[in-house]
């Protein structure tokens, strides 16, 4: 036994060297133009270029004996426990869920709620703004909004590349309107909703007889007509230069938050003049939003139309076979997905105070879509999860001023953003091809409840 | 059930469920049906039956609303008299209103769905119905729940009827082959049809799944409702049908009952008048169908 291990070590030890050479060499291959060489404009306009040699070698580095360790090391190592468990015989199929993992919502929900509280606790009133805003209102948006694509791409298996169009038309529709009319943010709050849904309906109508790669191509290209729209309708949208001055929400009209109003929120608790409180308060209504969003889908799942829109993602021509209309269910779907779009997309509009074209490119909509694939479609808290993942760890790349010391002080990490963003994707499609819930819960059952494997359900064709 | 008044041939008695008239199918240049008029009697198991590629499948697609036929009539006269003439309807309103569901001869399970969602799914419209469209089965109401109820106690009798109880909460994608295609059936029987629609149902099956599936079309038959189906079994076909239609390059080459169709010259033209293995392959099924 003894011979043989050591001879297949040091075989692995070479085949280890020999890959890790290989895979420097690949990376060298890769990112000699990219990273290696970098051109820039000298003080007279010229183009130059100069050699970042140190920064490619790193990276070349990093390649080769992450392959090396992966392949000499890890492996090996997984193998062994993967062999010793087999070895042991009985598998754990029944294994008794730790208390956490049973517990997880009611545990999240409750972290949720006294976040705020504990940022301002750890880091004053003003030094939660960062937390709070950056952090809990940006992540829970995105995770609202990757709820409402759910309903489309998740649910009914309609692959929508376009989502951010009715996150535009609802902050479009609180901007102008609240401008316009003067109404309040909870009057605009379901009527921007609203408005987003009769745009998914509009769309959806004409579209959805198409199917797969073909429906994805049309709701991309309506993405982009809407942006269009905003950015050439200067009379009404005041094109690039966006829509400004957007009013803040108020606590249900009682209390208000602009600094010279008499009911001023902060004065009438005696508290000192300070906008966290006001992104406190947007946390907590961007969280019911998220609740509402939630609560709604899985009360729909269990409904006949919820039904019908998984049944649809199985398989459409049996779903028309059993008398389901499938345009008015399809055309549901889109309605109630873009209708949460555009709850969010009035949140977002009240808490930026300004609005433009700029924020809604399709690259919006790719993030949404991606944190959905991730998080596994039709799970909700492998979505949330998603979420905190990218989103939250893309903001964290702004606090990691400790690269600066690793690579150099003109190092920005936040533009690494999108390569971290693609290879966290690779990462978790190769060890997570459902994303990170890849099972279904059934919405009705006789005797008990199992969870369906990711591998019998599928994606959906359009 | 009321006597039927059409004009019909004077073997057939009862009244008629299904009536196609001069119905004809053209894919471009390719008459795959060509003028073919048939009747399906209420209560009983009509077969359609031909050669590989005669167009049975295509008859099945036009009867439910899958294509829409180049020329023709179809009528569906339902057991309260109404008629429906279903190459005018959409495909999934022949189903609801019409009283018309089929299976497919690729099973087409809503495999991520568990077996007991599959026959909800497909009580869909009178859930919906009972839901209110959705928003008031948001509220709570009772009615719905009451429905919801109801829902789950057809499937749980459709579930005993084909001996799928036990596999209820377990995704239709993890059944076995034979239990999958009784499952759609019996999914194809949660919508309420009057008609049942089958194609190929015994496909695939080893004998003691064949005789489980005669056992569930009997007691289907035995609720009242006419089955229609398409089958290469001759073992099935004979043992089960109360009327056959025999279909070749889109022709109807004989009608009648399974032993007038067995020995008219025609159909043992079609299927055996070419001289090969496969043959007496057929000719021994069918012997060993008629023996039992």
């Amino acid at each position: 036994m003894a011979a043989p291990s050591e001879n297949t070590s040091s075989g692995l030890m070479v085949k280890a060297v020999r890959e890790g050479i290989f895979a420097g060499v690949i990376a060298l291959g890769m990112f000699i133009l990219y990273v290696g060489i970098e051109t820039y404009q000298d003080i007279d306009n010229r183009l130059v270029w100069r050699t970042r040699w140190g920064l490619l070698a790193i990276f070349v580095a990093v390649a080769a004996i992450g392959r090396f360790l992966m392949v000499g090391v890890i492996k090996p190592h997984l193998d062994r426990r993967k062999l010793a468990k087999a070895k042991s015989g009985i598998l754990e199929i029944s294994e008794e869920k730790s208390f956490f993992h049973r517990h997880f919502l009611k545990i999240a929900l409750i972290a949720l709620l006294l976040y705020p509280m504990a940022s301002v606790w750890l880091f004053g009133t003003q030094g939660s703004l960062k937390y709070v805003d950056n952090f809990g209102i940006q992540i829970l948006i995105y995770v609202m909004l990757a709820w409402g694509l759910n309903i489309v791409v998740g649910l009914a298996g309609l692959l929508d590349l376009g989502y951010v169009a009715f996150y535009a038309v609802g902050a479009y529709s609180y901007a102008l309107l609240s401008a316009h009319l003067g109404l309040s943010f909870w009057v605009l709050l379901p009527l921007a909703g609203i408005l987003a849904a009769l745009w998914g309906v509009i769309l959806g109508f004409p579209v959805l007889r198409l199917r797969g790669d073909y429906l994805a191509i049309v709701t991309l290209a309506f993405g982009e007509i809407i942006r269009l729209v905003l950015i050439n309708w200067t009379d009404v949208t005041r094109g690039t230069f966006g829509i400004s001055g957007i009013k803040k929400a108020s606590v249900f009209g009682i209390w208000s938050f602009d600094v010279g109003s008499p009911n001023y929120f902060p004065k009438a608790f005696g508290l000192a003049t300070s906008s966290a409180y006001y992104k406190i308060f947007l946390f907590y209504v961007i969280l019911a939003l998220c609740l509402l969003t939630a609560y709604v889908t899985i009360r729909l799942r269990r409904m006949p139309i919820g039904r019908a829109w998984e049944a649809l993602r199985e398989d459409e021509i049996a779903c028309r076979s059993l008398g389901i209309n499938t345009v008015t269910t399809k055309l549901t779907a889109f309605a109630t997905g873009a209708m949460f779009g555009g709850f969010a997309g009035s949140f977002f509009a009240t808490r930026q105070g300004f609005v433009s074209p700029e924020s809604f490119v399709f690259l919006e909509s790719a993030v949404i879509l991606a944190i959905v694939v991730l998080g596994g479609m039709g799970s909700l808290t492998g979505i949330a999860i998603a979420a905190v993942v990218m989103v939250g760890g893309t903001e964290l790349l702004r606090e990691m001023a400790f690269l600066k010391l690793v690579f150099g002080p003109d190092f920005t990490p936040e533009l690494y953003r999108m390569l971290l963003f693609g290879l966290a994707m690779v990462i978790v499609m190769l060890f997570k091809p459902r994303g990170f819930v890849g099972t279904r819960e059934p919405t009705a059952f006789l005797k008990e409840r199992k969870v369906v494997s990711g591998s019998f359900t599928k994606e959906g064709h359009g | 059930m009321t006597p039927e008044t059409n004009t019909m041939t004077p073997t057939i008695t009862g009244d008629t469920i299904l009536k196609v008239e001069h119905l004809s199918m053209k894919f471009g240049g390719l008459m795959a049906i060509n003028d073919f008029s048939f009747e399906a009697r209420r209560g009983d198991i009509t077969a359609l039956i031909g050669p590989n590629g005669a167009g049975k499948t295509t008859v099945f697609n036009c009867i439910t609303g899958f294509y829409k036929p180049t020329m023709g009539m179809i009528t569906l006269r339902q057991g309260d008299g109404r008629e429906h003439l279903l190459e005018r309807l959409k495909d999934f309103e022949i189903t609801k209103s019409a009283k018309v569901a089929r299976t497919f001869q690729n099973i087409r399970l809503f495999s991520g769905l568990t077996v007991l969602e599959n026959l909800l799914v497909a009580q869909h419209n009178v859930l919906m119905k009972a839901s209110g469209y959705t928003i008031l089965g948001l509220l709570g109401l009772p009615t719905y729940k009451k429905a919801v109820g109801a829902s789950i106690e057809k499937a749980k009798y459709w579930l005993d009827k084909a001996d799928l109880t036990d596999r209820a909460d377990d995704p239709a994608g993890d059944l076995p082959y034979g239990a999958q295609r009784r499952l759609e059936i019996v999914r194809a029987m949660c919508t309420g049809p009057e008609l049942l629609c089958l194609d190929e149902p015994a496909a695939g099956l080893n004998p003691r799944e064949s005789a489980a599936l005669n056992t569930l079309l009997h007691s289907i038959r035995s609720e009242g409702v006419s089955i229609l189906l398409i089958e290469h079994d001759m073992s099935v076909v004979m043992e089960i049908s109360d009327h056959v239609v025999v279909l070749e390059y889109g022709q109807k080459i004989s009608d009648g009952t399974p032993d007038h169709v067995k020995n008219d010259p025609k159909v043992i033209a079609a299927y055996l008048g070419v001289e090969d293995d496969e043959v007496d392959e057929v000719i021994a099924v069918e012997l060993e169908g008629g023996d039992r």
